[in-house]
C-alpha cells in the first residue's frame, strides 16, 4: 500500500462524511422550501453569515450524531495499532485485517490512535454535553432571573449578590476545585446536581400552573402527568446505582434500580454541574435586565390591570418578549459552553484520560508540536469551527430578529 | 461619591470573604485532606496515620475555626507534646517557654499568609514573585490589545455596512471564537514548528522569565490579546454606529466639517465610553488566558502556581491565589463603575 497524496486523503475524507452531506443538503433543501412558514428558523435563511454559521454547526451536530452511530469513523477511537505512532496522514496500515480501513486518513496519534475517528468522535463529547448544558443554565437562569427582575428589592439584592459571587471566581479556579477525583467521591456534585436540575422542574410547574390554573379539570392531570414525568427523569438523573448520594462515611438511598434507566457517569456529571453552575449566573443576569426593561411596557400593565398573576405575567408575557436576545445568548451560550469543555480537556480535569474531546486530544497533541502537527491542529480547528459556527448563527439571528 | 465607594468596599469584602470562604471548604474536605496527608508524608500511608498527622498539623479541627484562624481572628492552634510545643504561629517544635513568646493570632489580617506545601517557601513570596512576572505578561497584552481593538472597532463602525466594516466585523467573530488554547496551538504550529519552517518565535516563553525579547515572548501576548481583542472591537463598533447616527453628528455633516474631524473630534469621545466598561470587565477572561496560555507556552507565572497549588491541594497558596484573583476580580468592577460615571456626566449615582 502507498500512502495517500493530499488530493486522495482530502477526496476519502469527504467520501467518509458523505451521510453528513446528504443530511445538510436534505436539510438545507426543505429549510429553504418552506422558509415562508418556519418563523425565526425560516428567516435564518435570508441572512448569508446565518446561513454559514448555520451550516458549520448543523455539519458537527450531523457528524457527531453519525459518529456516535459508528458511522463516518473508519477505526476505533481507542484502539492502538503497531507501527503506526505519530505517522503522518494518509498512512496505509502496516498489516490491515480484512474489512478494516486501509489508511489512517489524519494520521496517528502519539498512542497510534486514529486522529480522523478521534476527531468524529470529539464531536459527539461535544454535541452531548454543551447543548444541554446551555438549556440547564437557561433554566436555572431564566426561573430566578424572572423573579429577581420582576419583583426587586431584597429578593434582588439577594440573587445578585449570589450570581456576582459565582462570576467573581475566576472559572478555571472553580473548575480546579470542583472537577477533581477527590470533590466527586465527597459528593459534592451530586448535591449541586440535585440543586441545579430542580429548576427546570419548577419552571414547568410554574409555566403551566400559572396558564391553566383557571381550569382545573385541565390543570390537574396535566400537571400530575408532566411533572410526574420530569420528577421519575430528575430522580434517574441524580441517582446512580440506587444511591442518591454515595461515600465512603454515608449515603442516602435515592430510586431503586428498577425504576432507573440511565445512569450518568460521575465523571461527566460533575462536568456538566460545573459548566451549568459557570453559566448560569450570566444567563440570570440578562434575563434579570430584560425582564426590568419589559416590565414597564404597557402590555404588562394591563395584564396587572385584568388581574393576572405575577407568574403568569413574568412567563407568559415577560418570558416570550424577551425571547429574541434569549435565543441569541442560547447559541452564545453554546459556543462558551464548547470553549469551556475544552478547556476542562486540555487540563484534564473530569473526562477520562483517553477520551476523544477535542480538549484533551490538542492537550495531547500540544507536546509534540514541534515535530508533527497533525495530532493537535484538526481538533483544534474543528473546536474552532464549530465556536465560529455558533458565533456567525447567534449573528444571523440577531439581524434577522432586529428586521422585525 | 465617598458614600458609594464605601458601600462598595464593603460589598467588595464580604464578596471575598465568602470565596474565600468556599474555597476553604472545598479544599478541606476530607478527600482532600487525605490526599494531602499522603503526598505530605507518604503515599502508603495507613487510615489511622493520615488521621493523626491531620491531628499534628492541625488539619482536623472544625473548618469554620481554622477559616478563623487562616483570616487572623482565632488564635492559632498550639499542641504540646512532650513539653515540645507545634502550632500554626509556631516554627517546628519549640519548648513551651518560646512557645509563649510567639503571636496568638497569625493570619492574613496580620501579614501572615502561610506556607506553601509544594514550593515549600512562604506563599507571600512566591506570590508576588509570581504575580510580577504576570503582570509583565497582561501589560504587554493591555498595550497591544486595547489600542488594537479599539482601532478595528472604530474603524468597522465609522461606515455601517461598507466593506471595511464587514470585514472587519468578520475578523472580530473569528478571534472571539478561538479561545487561547486553539490559537496557541495554531500560532505554535506555524511559527515555532520545524514541520513548517518557518522559525520565527520561540514555542516556550520559558527564557522571558528572565530577558523578555520580542522572539521569546510576542506568541503569548498575541494568544492572551486576541481572544479579548474581538469582544472589545465589537463593543466599540456598536458604540461607534450608534453614536455615528446621533443628530449632532448629522448637525457636523451638514455643516460641512470634513469626515476625518467628524470622527476623531466628535464621534470617537462619546464612542469610547461604552467599551472603557468592557475593557475593565475583560479582566476576569484575561486571567483566564493568563492560565492557559502560562501552561501552554511554560511561562512560569500566577497562572501556572494556581494550576500548581490547585493540582497538589496546596490549601494556603491556593486561597491566596483565590484572593488575589478576586480582588483584581472586584477592583476592576469598581474602577468600571466609577470610571463610568466619570466618563458619562449623564449617570448620577443614587
Amino acid at each position: 500500500m502507498d500512502p495517500l497524496s493530499t488530493v486522495e486523503i482530502i477526496i476519502r475524507i469527504l467520501v467518509q462524511l458523505s451521510p453528513v452531506w446528504t443530511s445538510l443538503i436534505f436539510l438545507y433543501a426543505l429549510s429553504i422550501a418552506f422558509k415562508r412558514r418556519l418563523g425565526l428558523y425560516g428567516k435564518l435563511f435570508d441572512s448569508p453569515i446565518g446561513m454559514i454559521g448555520f451550516a458549520l454547526v448543523m455539519f458537527w451536530v450531523f457528524a457527531g450524531i453519525y459518529g456516535a452511530m459508528d458511522m463516518i469513523v473508519t477505526h476505533d477511537e481507542l484502539s492502538q495499532v503497531s507501527g503506526m505512532k505519530n505517522k503522518i496522514p494518509g498512512t496505509p496500515l502496516r498489516s490491515p485485517e480484512e474489512g478494516e480501513y486501509q489508511w489512517y486518513l489524519l494520521g496517528g496519534d502519539n498512542l497510534a490512535r486514529d486522529v480522523f475517528s478521534r476527531l468524529i468522535k470529539g464531536a459527539w463529547e461535544v454535541i452531548k454535553i454543551a447543548p444541554m448544558a446551555a438549556v440547564f443554565a437557561f433554566m436555572v437562569g431564566i426561573t430566578l432571573g424572572l423573579p429577581a427582575g420582576y419583583y426587586g428589592g431584597k429578593l434582588d439584592t439577594f440573587l445578585s449578590f449570589l450570581a456576582n459571587l459565582i462570576l467573581a471566581f475566576p472559572v478555571i479556579l472553580l473548575f480546579y476545585l470542583l472537577v477533581t477525583p477527590e470533590i466527586v467521591q465527597s459528593g459534592v456534585p451530586n448535591y449541586m446536581a440535585m440543586v441545579l436540575f430542580v429548576f427546570p422542574i419548577i419552571f414547568l410547574a410554574v409555566l403551566l400552573n400559572s396558564r391553566f390554573h383557571t381550569r382545573p379539570s385541565l390543570r390537574t392531570p396535566l400537571l400530575i402527568g408532566v411533572l410526574g414525568l420530569a420528577i421519575w427523569l430528575y430522580l434517574q438523573l441524580v441517582s446512580n446505582g440506587g444511591y442518591l448520594i454515595r461515600t465512603a462515611d454515608y449515603s442516602i438511598y435515592g430510586l431503586p434500580r428498577v425504576l432507573d434507566f440511565f445512569d450518568i457517569d460521575p465523571g461527566l456529571l460533575v462536568v456538566f454541574v460545573s459548566v451549568v453552575f459557570v453559566n448560569s449566573p450570566t444567563v440570570f443576569r440578562i434575563v434579570r435586565g430584560l425582564t426590568m426593561d419589559i416590565k414597564t411596557r404597557d402590555y404588562v400593565a394591563a395584564a396587572q390591570t385584568r388581574g393576572e398573576g405575577p407568574w403568569y405575567i413574568m412567563l407568559w408575557e415577560i418570558l416570550p418578549n424577551a425571547r429574541g436576545p434569549l435565543i441569541v445568548d442560547f447559541c452564545l451560550r453554546i459556543g462558551y459552553t464548547t470553549i469551556l469543555l475544552g478547556t476542562l480537556g486540555f487540563f484534564g480535569l473530569g473526562l477520562a484520560p483517553e477520551s476523544p474531546d477535542w480538549g484533551s486530544t490538542i492537550n495531547d497533541g500540544r507536546k509534540l508540536l514541534s515535530i508533527y502537527l497533525h495530532p493537535a491542529l484538526p481538533p483544534a480547528l474543528a473546536l474552532l469551527s464549530l465556536v465560529l459556527g455558533l458565533n456567525l448563527l447567534a449573528d444571523g439571528l440577531r439581524e434577522e430578529s432586529l428586521k422585525d | 461619591m465617598g458614600l458609594f465607594i464605601l458601600r462598595r468596599l464593603s460589598v467588595m469584602i464580604f464578596t471575598a470573604l465568602c470565596l474565600t470562604f468556599i474555597v476553604f471548604f472545598l479544599t478541606n474536605l476530607d478527600a482532600n485532606l487525605e490526599k494531602l496527608a499522603k503526598t505530605q508524608g507518604n503515599m502508603r500511608m495507613s487510615d489511622a496515620e493520615v488521621t493523626s498527622w491531620l491531628d499534628k498539623n492541625g488539619y482536623s479541627q472544625p473548618t469554620v475555626i481554622k477559616y478563623g484562624q487562616w483570616l487572623g481572628v482565632f488564635p492559632g492552634w498550639t499542641r504540646t507534646v512532650e513539653n515540645e510545643v507545634t502550632g500554626r504561629c509556631i516554627s517546628g517544635p519549640v519548648s513551651p517557654e518560646d512557645a509563649a513568646m510567639a503571636p496568638t493570632f497569625c493570619g492574613i489580617i496580620q501579614g501572615d499568609w502561610g506556607y506553601s506545601t509544594v514550593f515549600r517557601d512562604e506563599v507571600s513570596t512566591i506570590v508576588g514573585k509570581r504575580l510580577s512576572l504576570t503582570g509583565r505578561l497582561m501589560f504587554w497584552v493591555l498595550v497591544l490589545m486595547v489600542p488594537s481593538a479599539l482601532l478595528i472597532g472604530v474603524l468597522a463602525g465609522m461606515r455601517e455596512g461598507t466593506l471595511t466594516d464587514r470585514s472587519l466585523s468578520t475578523v472580530s467573530i473569528l478571534t472571539t471564537a478561538t479561545p487561547e488554547y486553539v490559537s496557541g496551538v495554531i500560532f505554535i504550529a506555524i511559527f515555532t514548528s520545524s514541520a513548517v519552517g518557518l522559525k520565527w518565535f520561540k514555542g516556550t516563553a520559558t527564557s522571558a522569565m528572565d530577558n523578555p525579547t520580542f522572539e521569546n515572548f510576542f506568541l503569548p501576548v498575541l494568544t492572551i490579546a486576541l481572544y479579548g481583542m474581538g469582544y472589545i472591537a465589537r463593543m466599540t463598533r456598536a458604540s461607534m454606529t450608534e453614536v455615528m447616527t446621533a443628530q449632532y453628528i448629522r448637525t457636523a455633516r451638514l455643516k460641512g466639517v470634513s469626515f476625518y474631524n467628524i470622527v476623531v473630534k466628535h464621534a470617537l469621545r462619546n464612542a469610547l465610553i461604552a467599551p472603557f466598561t468592557v475593557i475593565m470587565l475583560q479582566f476576569p477572561w484575561l486571567l483566564n488566558g493568563v492560565v492557559i496560555v502560562e501552561t501552554l507556552f511554560n511561562y512560569k507565572g500566577f497562572g501556572w502556581v494556581l494550576v500548581q497549588a490547585a493540582g497538589n491541594n496546596d490549601i494556603e497558596l491556593l486561597l491566596a491565589v483565590s484572593v488575589v484573583s478576586v480582588v483584581v476580580v472586584l477592583l476592576t468592577q469598581l474602577i468600571s463603575d466609577i470610571g463610568y460615571v466619570y466618563l458619562n456626566p449623564r449617570i448620577r449615582i443614587s
